[in-house]
């Protein structure tokens, strides 16, 4: 038991890291199986992309495909070593989660007009709605990575 | 009509000389293994495997019905690009070829090639940067200029054509994942990095074609084959990714907690 838990303390930011990559690779996950895929309600290509909002898209993609797999082998990692923290792991999936969609509603879909969220529909509500739950699971992330920041330091403290 | 004769069967060289060179690659890796197995720990099964199947798919391009297609249709060539280029290099290199060669040749032979493989221009070009630019570089040059269209005119063009993306894609894969002996080992960091920005050009190029077909394709065909190409990429680089994470989990493994446990 206080073994594993001095495990966790000298592997906090690979905690952290992994939760944030698989919290990244999730939600791209569920952007490309269910809007583009099962809904339909993203393109492939959207003709009025500009070509950095094409860069941009593309080294999401690549990126968030990296992340889903090294996101998985750090967690082995962590587990192997006996240093896996799930709370802090989850703080940090909220908030690489969280943040990404906020990036992707905000900076991808608003400023570079990659592509929106539907089309021929009214977009504000869909856009308000698609921000407001990336940032509370962005200030979820943070109450929680900052909670598990907090205990770990007073563990480190009193060890 | 420029289409019209682009596409005879004898401008092409025919199947059978071309298929030369794979059934040397086929016979020859079973004969070093199975000829190295006295002298060292038997080669394992799973590397003939990687090494014919690579073959085979690196074959699909140039031989056969898909080749065939692609003289006319850029979904047949998409699919065959995808096999030759992307593949075929990630199973020939699980064969770990160079290192069946080392075990074969004797020492003094070995020590040769090792030197080769160690000087500079062999160590420039497994340079993980440099060869992702040859890949992908090379790749927009095919698609985005009048090159695609003047590889069906002239064969020698299409040869060579084929033959750089299928050895820049085998020298983009071993410069991310070490398998065979390396000339110079580059950092996780440094190699994750190449690779997330190089599949990121990929995607782009796919969608760049998807939007703006290489001169002489019709745009269906084009929307397809960027398509394939995107999607079809995808699932190369993840299997590819995982393996590169891999050699990464085994290279991480903790050392001292082993010895804690016990």
């Amino acid at each position: 038991m206080t073994n594993s838990h001095n495990e966790r303390l000298n592997f906090l930011g690979r905690n952290l890291l992994s939760g944030c990559l698989l919290g990244i690779g999730f939600v791209a996950f569920i952007d490309e199986a269910v809007f583009h895929q099962l809904l339909h309600w993203h393109h492939f290509y959207d003709k009025s992309t500009p070509d950095i909002g094409l860069v941009s898209d593309g080294v999401f993609h690549a990126f968030s495909w990296f992340s889903t797999v090294a996101g998985v082998f750090l967690v082995s990692d962590l587990s192997r070593r006996n240093a896996w923290w799930p709370k802090r792991w989850i703080g940090g999936f909220l908030l690489g989660g969280g943040g990404f969609n906020l990036f992707d509603g905000t900076v991808q879909h608003k400023l570079l007009r990659i592509h929106q969220i539907r089309y021929n529909v009214e977009i504000t509500p869909y856009d308000w709605v698609w921000n407001i739950l990336a940032a509370i699971m962005v200030i979820a992330g943070l109450i929680i990575v900052s909670n598990t920041g907090q205990k770990a330091k007073v563990m480190k403290g009193t060890a | 009509m420029k289409h019209h004769h682009v596409h005879h069967a004898s401008e092409m060289p025919n199947d059978l000389l071309l298929a030369l060179p794979f059934v040397l690659a086929v016979l020859i890796y079973p004969l070093l293994g199975l000829g190295s197995n006295k002298r060292h720990k038997r080669w394992p099964i799973y590397r003939y495997i990687c090494w014919v199947s690579g073959v085979l798919s690196a074959a699909v391009a140039l031989i056969g019905p898909v080749a065939n297609l692609a003289h006319e249709n850029f979904i047949a060539h998409m699919v065959g690009h995808l096999f030759l280029g992307m593949l075929a290099p990630l199973l020939l290199a699980h064969a770990a070829p160079m290192t069946l060669l080392m075990r074969t040749l004797s020492v003094g032979h070995a020590r040769k090639l090792s030197r080769v493989l160690k000087s500079f221009p062999v160590r420039i070009y497994c340079h993980p940067v440099v060869a992702s630019i040859l890949n992908i570089g090379g790749l927009t040059v095919l698609y985005t200029t009048e090159l695609y269209s003047a590889m069906h005119h002239y064969a020698l063009l299409h040869i060579i054509v084929h033959l750089h993306i299928f050895l820049a894609g085998y020298l983009y894969t071993i410069s991310i994942i070490y398998i065979d002996p390396a000339p110079h080992r580059y950092s996780f960091i440094l190699r994750a990095i190449v690779l997330i920005l190089s599949l990121a050009a990929h995607g782009i190029l796919s969608k760049y074609i998807y939007a703006y077909p290489p001169a002489g394709v019709p745009i269906e065909q084009a929307q397809m084959g960027g398509m394939i190409m995107y999607y079809g990429g995808d699932i190369v680089e993840v299997v590819l990714i995982f393996f590169f994470c891999q050699k990464w989990y085994k290279a991480a493994r903790p050392r001292t907690s082993v010895s804690i446990s016990h």
